[in-house]
């Protein structure tokens, strides 16, 4: 057993120190009973109790919802397509089309903001909810089809074969053999689309509509009207569901069998 | 009609690439019949035209199953079973439901999967109680082997396709299951068409041996004739081992011919199809065949080629001793060992030794 020398564990602490106070501080301010948030007056629950009475935190919450939910089933259905026909099929321009995929992930968001924005204004679509839902379809799906064809890539081909030569046809080896063997990616494709839809503001606050705020949205709005420790307690929860998800969709992406029935 | 499998003139072109060209054969109702060569050699793809995964090309001729053609046909209209190099046992699914799948498939009532299930496990010595509930993951390399064999044998398939199964495992438990897929082949009857690139492996198990080269067959033949009538230079290296002897045909000698080859030297050959005065003609000899002489005491009537003993290879059940019979051209002659204790060879390096063979012995080739 090799053990690190002290100053790499000390380097160490001082990385984590730096990615983890800033959310430490927010989590700990979140339970501070002042209304200024610069001292530590004690213990309340009280900022989290406000939350359900501001109806525009709660709207936003439910838009929230509504807009990652909807995106991901869009998205994890149309990815997975696109990722089988990009792992399977053998057309020209193949490689082109995977290139292409990666565009809107390295492309920063608020260039795809703004080319939604133009994008919807010029078809005369009107801003709001659906509008939101579009874009978050739009790039959510490279991470579906990213997720979706490395599992591919780790999948045994002759399981299919398998199949057939044991007489099942097309359909049917791809519900019973491709799909259960995909499910890990799948699944941790579309918890991976869902946080990121959940969590996005700049795209969203360029395509969404008067009134039709999603959580990020909202929150903004309020932090430039006046800080109040409520914002802390909100970006807590919010903190606290994103790190879940993403543990469960990294626990799933691992790349093993499903227990059988 | 007893061929269950008929290849006529079949071809498969891939890209610009022809993996089986214009192939033909038959396979025989009941026969272990198996396809070797070494990779890339098209086994693979034949095995695959047989499964339904490739087609012929539009003009590549005819793939037919039990009389019909099924050029056309899908996996699943063929009837057949398959068993995989990577066992594709399916992850998600326990050792029973694997099995269980192709009956499921065909529509077998479900009230006999469990029992078909069970003696399935059974045939191939795993016990149901004990392995029906594991899944693959939980399996040896063997076992997984089995479960394979059990899931393509429960279908009670007219043709079972094998492609190099046993490449995975280790020899010892090779050797077991070459025993075993033998007896089952002769068990149940039936017909095996078996891929492998191990001519050991080919030549245990066999009725019959396709050995392919280049997308061809280049030869068709039981393991005898493979074995002790290669046609080609390319069939007599890639089974067991050989020497190799050229020269010109001179006259007819005879029974046979007589033939010089380049350092000068004079031996017999028996008449075929492929010598006549003035042809040149390549000749193997296995190392098996020949035998070593003091110079002058080779018997009456066998070849004799005169060279210097360069080296003793002891191999435990055989020695090779290598002879040089003309500048860079070294023969092998193969001798049982009877001891090297109490009976050492009386060969070392550097003795002059005369070798020498039975003219019926030379496999006349023809060219690759």
């Amino acid at each position: 057993m090799n053990r690190l020398p002290s100053w790499l564990i000390v380097w160490c602490a001082g990385v984590y120190a730096f990615l983890h106070i800033p959310i430490l501080v927010l989590v700990l301010f979140s339970f501070n009973d002042s209304k200024f948030s610069v001292a530590w007056e004690g213990f309340t629950l009280k900022w989290y109790a406000r939350l359900w009475e501001r109806q525009d935190i709660v709207d936003g919450l439910v838009a929230s919802l509504w807009v990652a939910t909807t995106s991901t089933l869009i998205a994890t259905v149309l990815g997975t397509l696109l990722a089988l026909a990009l792992a399977r099929g053998a057309f020209p321009g193949r490689r082109w089309l995977e290139m292409l995929l990666y565009v809107p992930v390295v492309t920063p968001e608020i260039v795809v903001g703004i080319s939604l924005l133009v994008l919807f204004v010029a078809m005369g679509l009107p801003l709001g909810l659906t509008t939101v839902v579009i874009a978050h379809v739009a790039f959510n799906l490279t991470y579906v089809v990213v997720v979706v064809l490395a599992r591919l890539a780790g999948m045994d081909r002759s399981l299919e074969e398998a199949a057939m030569v044991l007489g099942a046809d097309e359909v049917t080896t791809f519900w019973r053999i491709t799909v259960p063997q995909l499910f890990p990616g799948i699944l941790s494709g579309a918890m991976l689309a869902f946080t990121m839809s959940f969590d996005d503001y700049v795209i969203t606050s360029f395509v969404t509509g008067p009134g039709s705020g999603t959580l990020p949205v909202v929150v903004y709005t309020m932090v430039r009207k006046n800080i109040e420790p409520s914002i802390n307690a909100i970006s807590t929860l919010v903190l606290v569901g994103t790190v879940i998800l993403v543990t469960l969709a990294d626990r799933w992406g691992r790349n093993r069998p499903l227990a059988g029935p | 009609m007893d061929d269950v499998v008929e290849f006529v003139r079949v071809s498969k072109t891939f890209a610009a690439y022809r993996a089986v060209d214009n192939i033909s054969f038959e396979v025989r109702r009941g026969e272990f019949f198996s396809i070797l060569g070494p990779s890339g050699c098209g086994k693979t793809t034949t095995l695959r035209l047989l499964a339904g995964f490739e087609q012929p090309d539009a003009d590549g001729g005819e793939v037919r199953l039990l009389g019909e053609r099924v050029n056309e046909r899908r996996p699943y209209e063929r009837q057949i079973a398959m068993v995989f190099q990577s066992y594709a046992l399916f992850p998600h699914l326990s050792v029973e439901r694997n099995v269980a799948f192709g009956l499921e498939m065909r529509a077998v009532s479900a009230s006999d999967v469990p029992k078909r299930v069970a003696a399935a496990l059974e045939l191939v010595r795993l016990d149901p109680g004990v392995f029906g509930r594991r899944m693959p993951a939980q399996l040896s390399g063997g076992q997984r082997q089995r479960v394979a064999l059990a899931r393509a044998l429960v279908l009670e398939p007219a043709l079972l396709l094998l492609d190099e199964p046993l490449g995975a495992i280790d020899l010892k438990l090779r050797k077991e299951m070459q025993f075993e897929l033998k007896q089952l082949n002769r068990q149940l009857g039936t017909t095996f068409v078996y891929v492998t690139h191990d001519q050991e492996e080919a030549l245990t198990m066999s009725d019959r041996i396709a050995v392919m080269s280049n997308s061809r067959i280049a030869q068709l033949g039981s393991p005898a004739e493979i074995y002790e009538n290669p046609r080609t230079p390319f069939v007599a290296r890639f089974i067991g081992e050989s020497n190799f002897l050229e020269g010109t045909a001179v006259e007819p000698d005879g029974e046979g011919w007589l033939v010089v080859d380049d350092g000068g030297h004079r031996w017999h050959l028996p008449a075929g199809p492929g010598v006549a005065g003035g042809r040149r003609v390549s000749v193997a000899v296995r190392p098996e065949w020949l035998d070593l002489f003091r110079p002058g005491e080779t018997p009456a009537g066998e070849n004799v080629l005169p060279g210097i003993v360069r080296d003793v290879v002891y191999l435990g059940e055989t020695l090779h001793v290598v002879v040089r019979v003309a500048p860079e051209r070294d023969l092998t002659v193969a001798l049982r060992n009877e001891g090297q204790l109490a009976r050492p060879l009386p060969w070392a390096r550097g003795d002059a030794v005369h070798l020498g063979w039975l003219p019926g012995d030379s496999q006349v080739l023809e060219a690759d």
